[in-house]
Formats: C-alpha cells, sequence, structure tokens
C-alpha cells in the first residue's frame, strides 16, 4: 500500500509524515512538556477513578452552573497557552537586533503571532465572558437554568472544539501565518497554500457555532425566564450587559461565520470573491470582518463594563449612581458598535466623508463610556469603600482604561490614523483596553463570584501579588509600545535595524515577565486556596454582602439555584430582601422540575474535530463520514423525548436543611 | 405579586418575596422566541451573501452576464413552487391545529414535494450554467451568485431533512405538544426561506435581467 502514492493521498489526504514538526526543536520539546502532562493527568484521572464522575457531572452535565465553570477552565487553559505566545514574541523581539536572527525563523514567528491573537480573543476572552454569564445571569434574574439547557452544553463542547483544532495545529502541521484576522489575498490559496489557515477557518467556524448558540441562549433566557417582578429596569446592571452583549453576538458572529464560509470557497472550490483576479475584491473581507470584528470587542467589554459596576455598587455599599443612565450608555454602545468599523482600515482610501464619519461615530462611543466611568465615581463617592481584590481590580481599570480610551479616540483622528495605521501605537492601544478593561474586568469577576461557585473564597495575599505583578507588568509591557509606535515602529516586525530602539523592547520584555509572574500568583493562589478552603469557606452564600439575587441562595447554589422562585420589588432585590426582613423559607419544599444530563453534545463537538481535521488535511472520505454522522446524531437526538427530571421534595428538603445546619453554623462562629 | 415598586409602606403589608405555589413551566417556554433570534441570525448570514452579491455581482470578468444566463421563465416556475410550498406548508398547519394527523401528513408530503421540486429545478439550472461554462469559479460575480442562490438551496435541503424527520416522529409519536412545537419552528423557518427567494428572485434574477 505504501508505495502507492495515489492510495496514500486518497486515505490520507495531504497529511505526511512531513506535516509532523520533527525538525523543530521547540515544538518538540513543547509536545514532548504537554505529553508528559497529558500522561500524567490521564493517568491521575485514571488512578483517582474520576472518568465516571467527570462525564456524568460535569461533560454531560445541562446546569449552566458547571457548564459557565468549564468554560472558565477552558478560557484560563487558554490563557496559558496564549501568553506563551506573548512572551515568545517579547523574547524575540528583544532579541533580534544588532544583526541578531533571535531564536525563532519567520515562518515560526509569523505563527506565533496569529497564534497568540486568535487564542486570546476567540479562546480566552470569549470563554471567560460566556462562562461568567452563563454562571452569573441565570442566577441573578431568579431562574433554574438557561432557555435550553441542552444547547448551552453543545456551545460550550463546540467552543472547546476549536481550541482542540487550534492547539492540534502546534504538533500536527501548523497554524496560520497572517495575522489573527486573515486579510487575503494574503490568506487566499495562493500565498498561504498548507493547512495552517485552513486550521484557522475550521477552529474559528466550529467555535463560532458555539458562540452563536449560546448567544441566542442567554438573550433567550434574559427576556423569556426573569423572575416574577423583575422588569427590565429591574434587571441587574451586569444581567443587562449581558443582554447587550448576547445582541451583539447574536448580529455580528453569523457575519464572521458567512465571510469565513466565501473564504474557505475561495480556498477550497477556487471561486473569486477576495481574488485580485476574475472581479473578486480583498476589500469586501477586509470590511466584512470588521463588521464583525468590531462590534466583538465590545461584547467583550460591555459585560467587563458589567462586573465593574456590581463590583463598584457592591464595595462601596451604595445603590449604583445612575443606573438608568448606565443602561442607556449601554444601549447606545451596543448601537454605535456597528457604525464604526471601517476605522479599522481608514486607510482603505474611501475618500474624506466616509471618513470622517466613521471618525465621528468613533469619536461618540467616548461619550457613553465616558458616562460610565462618571457614574462608576459617583457610586464610589462618599461610599464605604471595601478594598477587596475585585475592587482593586475595578480601580486599576478605571485608571487604565482610561488612558487607552484616550488612545483610542486620537487612533479616531483619520489624519492621525494614516500615521499611526498598523503601528505599535496600535497594538498598545488595543492591549491597553482589552487587558486594561477585559481582563481587569474578567479578574474582578472571577474574585467576586467565585466564593458563589466553589463555597470558599481565593486566598487574598496570592491574589493581590497576582494584581500588583499584572498591573505594574501592564504598564511596563505596553507603554514602550506606544513610544515605539509613535517612533514609527510598524507591528508584526521579526528583527530590527535600529539598535536604539532595543532598550524600549527590553523594558517591554521585563514587563511580559512580570505578568508571566502575575499568570504564576494566579495559579499558586488558586492552589493555596483550595488547600485553605476552609479557612476560606463561606457559609453564609452572601460572603460580600452583595445586593443582587445570586447571593441569596447557597454558596455553591444547588442544582436547582432556588427552592422557591424569587419575587422581585426592587432594583438591588437581595438588598431589598435583606433590608425588609425577608425570612429564607425552611418548609414547604415540592419537587422540582429540571433538565436532564445528555452526552450528545460531547458526541457531536468529538465529530465536529473529526469534520475540520478531515477538511483541514483533504480527507475527503473521512469528512464525508463525519458530516454524516453530524447529521445522524443530531436527528438521533430529536427522537429523545424524555429530556427532563424531577428532584423529589425530599431531596430538595435535604438540600435545604443542610443549608440551614450551615447557616446556623455561620452565625454561632 | 404585581405589588410594585411602589410599595412605600412596605413593612406595613409584608412583601411576598417568594413563589409558595408555583405551577410546572410548559416545557419549551422560550422556544419560538429562540427559534426567531436563530432565525434573526440566519437572516444576517443571507444579508452578508446580498451585500456580497451587490459589491462583486456586476465584476463579470469578461464572462457572462445575468442576461447570458438567466431563464426568467423557468426561475419564474421555481418560484411558483417555492410560494406553493409554503401555502401547503400553512395548511398543514391548520390541520394541526384541528389535531387531524392525516391531513397535516398529507399537507407536509405535498409540501416536501413543492420543495423537493424547487431544489431539482435549481440543480437542472446551475448544472446548465455550469455546462455553458459559467462556472463559480469564473467571475466574482458568478461566485455570488452561485454561493446566494446555493446558500437558500442548501437551507432548503436541510429543511426538507427536517420535514422528513418531523413527518417519522408525528406518525410515531402523534400530534404531542413538542411534536407541535417542532412543525411550529420548521413553519417559521420555511416561511423565512419565501422570504428570502422573494429577495433572491427580485434583485438577482430581475434587475440582473435589467442590467
Amino acid at each position: 500500500m505504501f508505495d502507492n502514492p495515489e492510495l496514500i493521498k486518497l486515505v490520507f489526504g495531504r497529511l505526511t509524515l512531513e506535516s509532523f514538526p520533527l525538525h523543530e526543536p521547540i515544538l518538540v520539546a513543547t509536545f514532548i512538556v504537554v505529553a508528559l502532562g497529558g500522561i500524567a493527568l490521564v493517568g491521575a484521572l485514571t488512578y483517582f477513578r474520576l472518568w465516571g464522575y467527570l462525564w456524568r457531572e460535569w461533560f454531560t452535565t445541562v446546569d449552566h452552573k458547571r457548564i459557565g465553570i468549564m468554560y472558565m477552565v477552558l478560557g484560563i487553559v487558554m490563557l496559558l497557552r496564549g501568553f506563551a505566545d506573548a512572551i515568545m514574541i517579547r523574547l524575540q523581539q528583544a532579541m533580534a537586533f544588532n544583526g541578531s536572527e533571535g531564536y525563532l525563523n519567520a515562518h515560526h514567528f509569523d505563527q506565533v503571532f496569529t497564534a497568540h491573537g486568535v487564542i486570546m480573543i476567540f479562546f480566552v476572552a470569549m470563554p471567560l465572558v460566556t462562562g461568567l454569564m452563563n454562571f452569573v445571569v441565570p442566577l441573578q434574574i431568579g431562574a433554574r437554568d438557561v432557555s435550553f439547557p441542552f444547547l448551552n452544553n453543545f456551545s460550550f463542547w463546540m467552543t472547546a472544539a476549536g481550541a482542540v483544532l487550534v492547539m492540534m495545529s502546534l504538533f500536527v502541521g501548523e497554524f496560520a501565518k497572517t495575522g489573527w484576522l486573515a486579510y487575503p489575498p494574503l490568506s487566499g490559496i495562493g500565498y498561504s497554500p498548507d493547512a495552517g489557515m485552513d486550521y484557522y477557518i475550521w477552529a474559528l467556524q466550529i467555535a463560532g457555532i458555539g458562540t452563536l448558540l449560546s448567544g441566542v441562549n442567554l438573550l433567550a433566557t434574559i427576556v423569556k425566564m426573569r423572575a416574577p417582578g423583575m422588569t427590565m429596569m429591574k434587571l441587574p446592571i451586569f444581567t443587562w450587559t449581558a443582554l447587550c452583549t448576547n445582541v451583539l453576538i447574536v448580529a455580528a458572529f453569523p457575519v464572521l461565520t458567512a465571510v469565513l464560509a466565501l473564504l474557505t470557497l475561495d480556498r477550497y472550490v477556487g471561486t473569486n470573491f477576495f481574488t485580485n483576479d476574475f472581479g473578486g475584491n480583498p476589500m469586501m473581507y477586509v470590511n466584512l470582518i470588521w463588521i464583525w470584528g468590531h462590534p466583538e470587542v465590545y461584547i467583550l467589554i460591555l459585560p467587563a463594563f458589567g462586573i465593574f459596576s456590581e463590583v463598584t455598587s457592591t464595595f462601596a455599599s451604595k445603590r449604583l449612581f445612575g443606573y438608568t443612565s448606565m443602561v442607556y450608555a449601554t444601549i447606545v454602545i451596543t448601537i454605535l458598535a456597528y457604525l464604526v468599523w471601517l476605522h479599522h482600515f481608514f486607510t482603505m482610501g474611501s475618500g474624506a466623508s466616509v471618513n470622517s464619519f466613521f471618525g465621528i461615530t468613533t469619536m461618540i462611543i467616548s461619550i457613553p463610556t465616558g458616562a460610565k466611568i462618571f457614574n462608576w465615581l459617583f457610586t464610589m463617592y462618599r461610599g464605604r469603600i471595601r478594598f477587596e481584590l475585585p475592587m482593586m481590580w475595578t480601580i486599576a481599570f478605571m485608571l487604565t482604561f482610561i488612558i487607552g480610551g484616550m488612545t483610542g479616540v486620537l487612533l479616531a483622528v483619520p489624519p492621525a490614523d494614516f500615521v499611526l495605521h498598523n503601528s505599535l501605537f496600535l497594538v498598545a492601544h488595543f492591549h491597553n483596553v482589552i487587558i486594561g478593561g477585559v481582563l481587569f474586568g474578567l479578574f474582578a469577576g472571577i474574585y467576586y463570584w467565585f466564593p458563589k461557585a466553589f463555597g470558599f473564597r481565593l486566598d487574598p495575599f496570592w491574589g493581590k501579588m497576582s494584581f500588583w505583578f499584572w498591573v505594574v507588568g501592564f504598564y511596563f509591557a505596553f507603554m514602550p509600545l506606544y513610544i515605539l509606535g509613535l517612533m514609527g515602529v510598524t507591528r508584526r516586525l521579526r528583527t530590527f535595524e535600529d539598535p536604539s530602539l532595543q532598550i524600549w523592547f527590553v523594558i517591554a520584555g521585563f514587563g511580559a515577565f512580570l505578568v508571566a509572574l502575575g499568570i504564576l500568583s494566579f495559579l499558586i493562589q488558586i492552589f493555596v486556596s483550595i488547600r485553605n478552603r476552609e479557612a476560606l469557606r463561606d457559609l453564609t452564600g452572601d460572603p460580600w454582602d452583595g445586593r443582587t439575587l445570586e447571593w441569596s441562595t447557597a454558596s455553591p447554589p444547588p442544582a436547582y439555584n432556588f427552592a422557591f422562585t424569587p419575587v422581585i420589588h426592587d432594583l438591588d432585590s437581595w438588598y431589598d430582601m435583606k433590608k425588609r426582613g425577608y425570612k429564607r423559607p425552611e418548609s414547604g419544599f415540592r419537587a422540582i422540575h429540571m433538565p436532564s444530563n445528555t452526552g450528545t453534545g460531547v458526541i457531536l463537538a468529538v465529530i465536529s474535530i473529526i469534520f475540520g481535521f478531515a477538511m483541514i488535511w483533504y480527507i475527503w472520505w473521512l469528512a464525508a463520514i463525519a458530516a454524516v454522522a453530524l447529521l445522524a446524531v443530531s436527528i438521533g437526538h430529536t427522537f429523545n423525548y424524555k429530556r427532563d427530571f424531577h428532584i423529589s421534595a425530599d431531596d430538595v428538603v435535604l438540600t435545604e436543611n443542610a443549608r440551614t445546619d450551615l447557616l446556623a453554623a455561620g452565625v454561632k462562629s | 405579586m404585581s405589588k410594585g415598586t411602589a410599595t412605600v409602606s412596605a413593612t406595613a403589608d409584608a412583601p411576598v418575596f417568594y413563589l409558595k405555589d408555583e405551577h410546572d413551566h410548559a416545557e419549551g417556554g422560550s422556544t419560538m422566541f429562540g427559534f426567531w433570534i436563530y432565525l434573526m441570525s440566519d437572516c444576517l448570514i443571507f444579508a452578508v451573501l446580498f451585500a456580497t452579491y451587490g459589491v462583486l455581482g456586476g465584476n463579470y470578468a469578461a464572462g457572462p452576464a445575468p442576461k447570458d444566463l438567466f431563464d426568467l421563465p423557468l426561475v419564474a416556475i421555481n418560484t411558483s413552487m417555492l410560494l406553493f410550498s409554503s401555502i401547503t406548508y400553512g395548511f398543514a398547519m391548520l390541520a394541526m391545529a384541528k389535531g387531524k394527523v392525516g391531513a397535516t401528513q398529507g399537507w407536509l408530503a405535498l409540501t416536501g414535494l413543492f420543495g423537493a421540486a424547487f431544489i431539482c429545478i435549481e440543480l437542472y439550472e446551475f448544472a446548465h450554467m455550469i455546462h455553458e461554462g459559467a462556472t463559480p469559479q469564473r467571475s466574482a460575480f458568478l461566485s455570488s451568485f452561485f454561493t446566494l442562490v446555493g446558500t437558500h438551496g442548501l437551507h432548503v435541503t436541510i429543511g426538507l431533512i427536517w420535514l422528513v424527520t418531523l413527518m417519522v416522529q408525528v406518525a410515531r409519536y402523534g400530534l404531542i405538544q413538542a411534536n407541535m412545537r417542532r412543525l411550529m419552528c420548521l413553519s417559521m423557518f420555511w416561511h423565512f426561506l419565501d422570504v428570502i427567494w422573494i429577495g433572491v428572485f427580485t434583485f438577482v434574477y430581475l434587475m440582473g435581467m435589467l442590467r
């Protein structure tokens, strides 16, 4: 069989032994580490007999809280990968002066910066944001689960499947070398004939299905499943931002799906959408991908704004200042998100009037955002601020994000943008808003809701270590990039001619090193907190003296969230309940209707990985089988009509009595 | 429950903070709404394809133009197939509302036949064009034409598979609540594809002939 190249090609497509990067020492070493880690993990799971537990309780779960936690784990694991790429870029750029080529060849360096961008946006920021929304939103609106619990599980596994494909590209073949948005014609078949670009396409398409469906799901949940009395203007502010984010997801991700599908056709079928000949137009791709891409950054930042609002109000022990203006600011940002996409490529040459339109809409966005900043400041004003970790991240955010916002307004001026386009100034700007805004927000959210999810707080000492390393490291890493950008240094350069620039790259590298210590401290913190969980235990379910419904239930909440559906009278409903002498019901429990677990989501995701892999390597027979299998499993799933069960009243009584005992213990101690 | 915000004298009448007596919520209470949102997102995919056709549709690259290719009478027949299928689906829903399994199945089958006829005519049209050398690779106009019309055709095909699946499920389990909900979803999907087709017929075929 091995003498027949035609047959081998039929069976393996374009996958050959050369596809495995055995000649790249960095990759081989990485593979060995990953393989050893993987074997250790699998061995430990087998040794402690955890597979059954994981499968029954986690992988097949339809519980929004557990799915949320799985999203968070995925995001944090991928953060390690994305950050490894970041530090490789920083090291290369700090080294490659005075004729030195650095340690990465161009082939490798291009993949590293592409993978860094793709992973950080799609597989770190998105899962972390979606995870928090999944966990928090149903609790905040007094619901028992999301509208479509199975779809939620499926969405998570599709996102994870995309992440698996990206990780596979590290060891089987290569990743795209095009930059994170893969502009054609570079990403076309002519200039990127290898599998890397196809990994990019299929990973994003598969993960995109998950994101879109989870957007539909959360949107329906917020609109349809609110507890009685919770009118739209009594919606907790985080849920409001989640609502707007999911509107953006539903209205933006189809554009990404469509534009990537067109690029796929160009690459696989030979159509001429984005080619330079036969009437194709590459700028069409750039327009379309930014019609998705700009809303995408608001998809990420709006929930972060929601987190900061919750945190500020809770830790200042005051009602949020200007709730209504906050809601309308969020809505205005949601709408404006669709009217600014062209500012990413003023240099396209669309003319003065078009450019000034998009420049002005971009500057207008700073108005609702500024309103939000003032609202947070006025919430803090004369409040009794408790400087717990979530509040520290919030203050770091306010200081950092304002810098990022102002450089954003600079970039919104088209003539200035012609100078700064594609420079490190831009790179510094978007890291400034994404790290200083989204990531700081996610950390604030993680510290804020961690006790709710697991029943104990995270260790404050290591949390503060992580905080200071991150914040100081951020300034060291990105302020030099502003300076370099103003001096005209463009992004994605592998080597440099001018030795006077080196010092700035060394400082930026030092900043990345500090951030690495911040990530390390975060991991140590989780480890230490798990070890000291008894000392850090939260018995009340309300460790921060919270104001919204999620703090009214146990930590961690029972599977059904609320034994009785809460009734809402006021905006800060839990604060209102505490103030007006709410007594927790201790009897009269009933059976609760809940959705059943299912393994279909995992199965569909695994088949999707196989399908994606087969398409990437042109293994057509496998792709066809996988496509048919996807259809068959999906249809088969619809023949299962028994998708729910009742948690018996006795079980509810047991769970609630345990909570009563815990609360009593908490009062005694 | 309707005791709203304005209970200033809240201490006087002890507020209700939770529902003691709760009815089981009907399963799938937000399915229609969720499916509607999904349809709107699907609509955006078509919006992108329409926009692409709008931008690239005049780029013939010295190849054939709409006038050389489109056979309007054929497309008119095809359009009527799809429109008839929407009417018959409407009758299926009326029969469903009256609880008549046989009539529902009959109308669904007729809908499927019209849908299949639509797909067959479309495939014939495509084959004819490709045979004449007007392949999707020939020009950006043809790339965007085949993709827009083909994506609609793909949706109809998926609708047909869904239709058959639902007919099997109705035959097996009858017009139970879950099946009626699914038929309603497919109904929205089917009519949505009709609306999209009207856009395709107008913008691609009719206006193409005017170019």
